[in-house]
């Protein structure tokens, strides 16, 4: 049963992740990658990894994707990129790194099936608190050099976004 | 077969027919109510008090001509009104009605039910985009902004009662109120998530992506027929969601003296969907801006404060 609804849930995802590719439409294209993510947190539930799998539905499948729609809505392309895409979509452009990324993909099955590191089965499962108390104690180095990062970001994106008055240099009460 | 898979079964469909129901009722109930804190009568020609209003409402819906303009994205322009009624009523699947009651029983369902509310954006969203036109576009612009920036806040606020209960399983969030009511200690909080719950289902003073008087009707413009009508079960059935989540959070959800469980549940939650609808009647339409003001820049700082204060005092406490 487990192992029927993980071969289903993993053809869902590499179907749709197949079609982010191939769709000429990018809000289409967009709603097959929020699939392959919501395929992705089913599987992460099906190993025992309930707290992982509603964080990729709430911040990739609910938040990250949401602000690509977003943008894609406001460049409001119409036929006239989608007639491009396919332009861009000739067989000459896409067998060159199809080839190469196929040869990646054999390596890699090849190495996961000799090490026997699919067969090891789920270590039960990990809930919120284990979560928490790995991300604070092992991993608290990235999790503070993450938090930097981001605020480094933040800072950045309001200093670029501020609204000055070109005469005076004096910063208006925001948009 | 075994006897407890008819158990489970009939919770599954009792919540779903109830949800689905009570969400019908609702449309009917929310123009009585109006009407009465208004002053006037409201909707009460068909049956006794007009409770038949939703039948005919809904014979109306599905006999309208259900119109699909040419020039919309027509795959993503029928999918968008689907999704919000599919992930509300998902989001029903976590909720605990009473000991007994209840479809299952997540570790970590104050998540999914986070996951949810913000699959239910796509709607809003897409709905907007696909109708392809300049009105519709600009609420599904507005519904995005302001889901996504009260989703901030709206997770954190939740986290004061995490800490408190030590769990997000709803469950247990509930029995950890046996000593009292998480409206109290975690009153910010619930003041806070009442606010974001009131945004995410975008109802007035929040409703900008509907806006009627400068987008017509926001998102929705183009729809007509049962297409319209799952947008407007589907805020429905929000509003019974978050009102519910509220009271299981902060109102000691089945808990209660002398009546059963079950009854006290749907009594609090009675009382808050009574509660939207009266702030629907009393507060005015704040401007776009002023909305997203508030969001960032008020109660994105009052929640992190009140996560730090429920942190420090809790620590506190332990030692």
């Amino acid at each position: 049963m487990g192992t029927i609804s993980f071969y289903l849930t993993a053809t869902v995802a590499i179907l749709s992740t197949a079609m982010v590719i191939f769709n000429r439409n990018a809000v289409h294209a967009l709603l097959y990658l929020v699939v392959s993510l919501l395929a992705v947190a089913v599987i992460f539930y099906q190993y025992g990894a309930p707290f992982a799998a509603a964080l990729e539905v709430i911040v990739y499948a609910g938040a990250i994707m949401v602000l690509m729609v977003f943008v894609i809505m406001i460049l409001n392309q119409g036929a006239a990129a989608v007639e491009q895409e396919s332009r861009w979509l000739q067989p000459r452009s896409w067998t060159g790194p199809a080839i190469l990324s196929a040869v990646l993909l054999v390596q890699l099955v090849v190495l996961l099936g000799s090490d026997g590191a699919i067969t090891a089965g789920t270590p039960g499962t990990i809930g919120p608190r284990e979560v928490g108390i790995a991300l604070f104690s092992q991993y608290v180095l990235a999790v503070e050099l993450a938090s930097m990062l981001l605020l480094a970001g933040l800072v950045g994106a309001f200093h670029l976004a501020r609204q000055r008055h070109a005469d005076s240099g004096e910063v208006e009460g925001a948009d | 077969m075994n006897p407890s898979i008819w158990i489970t079964l009939l919770n599954i469909f009792g919540v779903l027919i109830a949800a689905v129901l009570l969400a019908a009722l609702l449309t009917w109930g929310e123009r009585r109510l109006l009407g009465f804190w208004q002053d006037r009568p409201g909707p009460n020609r068909v049956g006794p008090f007009g409770l038949f209003q939703v039948v005919a409402d809904m014979i109306k819906l599905f006999f309208k001509e259900d119109f699909v303009p040419r020039f919309a994205d027509i795959p993503v322009f029928v999918l968008a009104p689907t999704i919000v009624m599919a992930s509300m009523l998902l989001g029903f699947a976590v909720i605990p009605v009473s000991p007994m009651v209840g479809v299952i029983d997540l570790n970590v369902g104050l998540l999914f039910f986070l996951a949810m509310s913000s699959m239910a954006v796509y709607s809003v969203i897409l709905g907007g985009y696909a109708s392809n036109n300049k009105y519709a576009l600009l609420g599904g612009l507005r519904a995005a902004a302001q889901t996504v920036s009260y989703e901030v806040f709206m997770g954190i606020s939740l986290m004061g009662v995490v800490m408190l209960a030590g769990s997000f399983n709803l469950r247990e969030i509930v029995v950890a109120q046996q000593g009292g009511w998480f409206v109290l200690p975690q009153f910010a909080g619930f003041l806070i998530f009442l606010v974001a719950g009131i945004a995410e289902s975008h109802r007035l003073p929040f409703d900008l992506p509907e806006a009627e008087h400068e987008l017509t009707a926001g998102f929705h413009t183009e729809y007509s027929g049962m297409k319209f009508g799952m947008f407007f079960v589907g805020e429905y059935l929000s509003v019974i969601l978050v009102s519910s989540l509220i009271t299981t959070l902060f109102l000691g959800g089945w808990l209660g003296p002398w009546l059963p469980p079950a009854v006290w549940f749907a009594l609090k939650t009675g009382l808050l969907v009574a509660l939207f609808v009266l702030l629907r009647a009393a507060l005015p339409r704040p401007r776009y801006d002023q909305l997203m003001h508030f969001g960032w820049k008020v109660m994105l700082p009052l929640s992190l404060a009140n996560l730090l204060l429920t942190g420090g005092v809790l620590l506190w406490l332990q030692q």
